[in-house]
């Protein structure tokens, strides 16, 4: 069963709820936002917790993105990164505190926003073409009823162009490889023209091709004032291809620049004791996941691998 | 050529004829969308859960459409409520409340003095017999079933592919799951009378299982399933009329037998797969 959307008519515009926190300051948001030098908030977080069942996830979450940032959500597995990106999208109703999006409440300018799933999230034996998937971009602002016209097939070519994947729009999806896969749902989401990407991990286990076409894409979005939200495990990528950083680990750790990765005192508080100090190298010892080959300057370590020996320095 | 003739001069025949032609659509357009959902085991239970509404109508002298779909309708809805607020699974759910309404009809059944001949026919189906009334009020539940469909085709096929994505851009996906449940409930009151309730989860997937087997778009899979769909009840009643048998079963074993088919010779499991792939290179 799917994740509920949040039921809109329960909450006043911004979204404020009263969580475990109490008595939550909430911003003089969006207008407010709009009228401050440099570009505006396309994500506002304000002392917003979230869980499954009783269980929180991330608590007491302060973020501010601007439009046009290109950003990645870093930190170890089940830290929070996907929670926030669905927090984000409207998928999940928060326990507390303010969200404003697209100066908005999560999901009101949904169709102005593409999420897209982690890849073990989709059944590749579904019977749909590459191009049926990224048509799919096109749904939502279509509506019942009406079937896809030549805006829509012009649309969908152009970011099956973008990505590359022309040549294989008739392919059902299955028969694609990992990284073409991936090439296909981010297509679909810029088919959709979003002003807001929300990404779970977007290039993790690609090949390095794959990745450096995909991140150029969303970069080239970003600077045209989009703003794009991915995760990754992945903090060479993190540090090489985003412009921000955001470091999850049951609340958001640290904000800033790319160099953030590079700061041995965030990663210690993001990843704690699955980190391991070689040098000035940093091992994350925690994340299982695929990669052609191991990025500089951090070393991966797959699932299985025993966690012997890892102590904090 | 008489022996297909033949049975055309009968009313009831062609009645039969139009009825399960019907239903053989509706459950492969329903069906196609229930097995990439992966519902198969809904159509099962839907089907079991409408028994006691048939029943309690029959005792009620209410139509039985009214009170299979109440039943039906009723327990897909409450199927989707207690899995997404009770915090289990699926086919937990629809396992529990599959057996609690069957076992309701049974006891409802029960009740009823003497031996009915018109429910049984409800459990393996009677499709010979249904009345002019019966067909009409079919075709009526079809176009809105099938109208439902043709509106919300893309947003159904999105929210079954991608439930996160469809729902983050703004389709109503917890909306949807219920309607389709609704949509369910409905194509299996439409076939109660051609196959009863123990073969209705047949017509609903098998067709379209066989399509899957055949199949890479989501298109041409529905497109071969609907063929099947409407081909395999012409075949099942003449066969069922030529040896005087049950024709709920005729239909149901002709399905299989397509499937059966196309699992020996398709492109992906066949027979023949490996010749073709020779071929190709």
């Amino acid at each position: 069963m799917t994740s509920p959307h949040p039921d809109h008519d329960r909450h006043p515009e911004p979204v404020r709820l009263l969580g475990h926190a109490g008595d939550v300051a909430a911003p003089e948001h969006q207008h407010h936002a709009g009228h401050t030098p440099g570009p505006p908030l396309s994500v506002w977080l304000v002392d917003v917790s979230v869980g499954y069942d009783a269980r929180p996830v991330l608590e007491d979450v302060d973020l501010q993105l601007p439009a046009g940032s290109l950003t990645a959500v870093v930190g170890p597995n089940g830290g929070g990164k996907s929670t926030l990106l669905k927090l984000i999208a409207g998928l999940l109703e928060p326990w507390g505190g303010t969200i404003s999006v697209l100066g908005g409440r999560p999901g009101e300018h949904a169709r102005a926003m593409a999420y897209v799933p982690q890849a073990e999230a989709v059944d590749w034996s579904f019977p749909v073409a590459a191009g049926d998937v990224v048509m799919m971009g096109r749904y939502p602002r279509l509506g019942p009823l009406r079937r896809p016209g030549s805006r829509d097939h012009a649309a969908v070519a152009h970011a099956l162009d973008l990505v590359g994947m022309t040549a294989h729009a008739r392919r059902q999806i299955g028969t694609l490889s990992g990284g073409q896969r991936r090439r296909v749902f981010l297509a679909r989401a810029l088919a959709s023209q979003p002003d807001l990407y929300l990404l779970d991990e977007p290039v993790t286990g690609v090949d390095n091709a794959t990745q450096e076409d995909l991140m150029a894409v969303l970069d080239a979005e970003a600077r045209s004032g989009k703003t794009v939200i991915a995760s990754t495990h992945d903090l060479a990528s993190a540090a090489q291809h985003f412009r921000s950083i955001v470091a999850v680990n049951g609340t958001v750790v640290a904000q800033g620049d790319a160099s953030l990765v590079l700061d041995s005192d965030v990663l210690l508080r993001t990843y704690g004791g699955h980190l391991l100090f070689v040098g000035d190298r940093a091992v994350v010892l925690d994340d299982a996941h695929h990669h052609d080959e191991a990025p500089g300057g951090e070393v991966h370590h797959h699932e299985g691998v025993p966690d012997r020996g890892a102590r904090r320095p | 050529m008489t022996a297909l003739t033949e049975p055309l001069g009968y009313e009831f025949f062609v009645r039969a004829l139009a009825a399960s032609v019907l239903v053989g659509l509706v459950c492969a357009v329903i069906g196609t969308y229930m097995v990439l959902r992966g519902l198969a085991f809904m159509g099962d239970a839907l089907s079991h859960a409408a028994f006691p509404g048939v029943v309690a109508a029959y005792m009620l002298k209410a139509p039985f459409y009214l009170g299979a779909a109440i039943a039906a309708v009723g327990t897909a809805l409450a199927i989707g409520w207690i899995t997404r607020r009770g915090r289990l699974r699926g086919d937990t759910t629809i396992g529990v409340l599959f057996a609690g309404m069957f076992a309701l009809g049974i006891f409802l059944f029960s009740t009823i003095p003497n031996y009915v001949g018109d429910l049984f026919g409800f459990l393996f189906g009677e499709v010979l017999g249904i009345s002019g009334d019966d067909l009409v009020a079919l075709a009526i539940l079809s176009v809105i079933v099938l109208g439902v469909v043709t509106v919300l085709w893309k947003e159904l096929l999105y929210s079954t592919f991608d439930p996160l994505a469809a729902a983050a851009s703004g389709l109503p996906v917890a909306a949807l799951e219920y309607l389709f449940l609704g949509l369910i409930a409905l194509t299996i009151v439409i076939s109660l009378q051609a196959v009863g309730i123990i073969l209705v989860v047949a017509m609903l997937v098998t067709p379209a299982a066989t399509a899957q087997l055949l199949a890479e778009r989501f298109s041409r899979l529905m497109a071969i399933a609907v063929v099947i769909g409407m081909l395999a009840p012409i075949g099942g009643l003449y066969l069922s009329y030529w040896t005087n048998t049950a024709s709920g079963a005729l239909i149901v074993l002709v399905e299989t037998a397509a499937f059966l088919l196309a699992l020996g010779l398709g492109p992906r499991t066949g027979l023949l797969r490996a010749r073709r792939r020779t071929a190709q290179t």
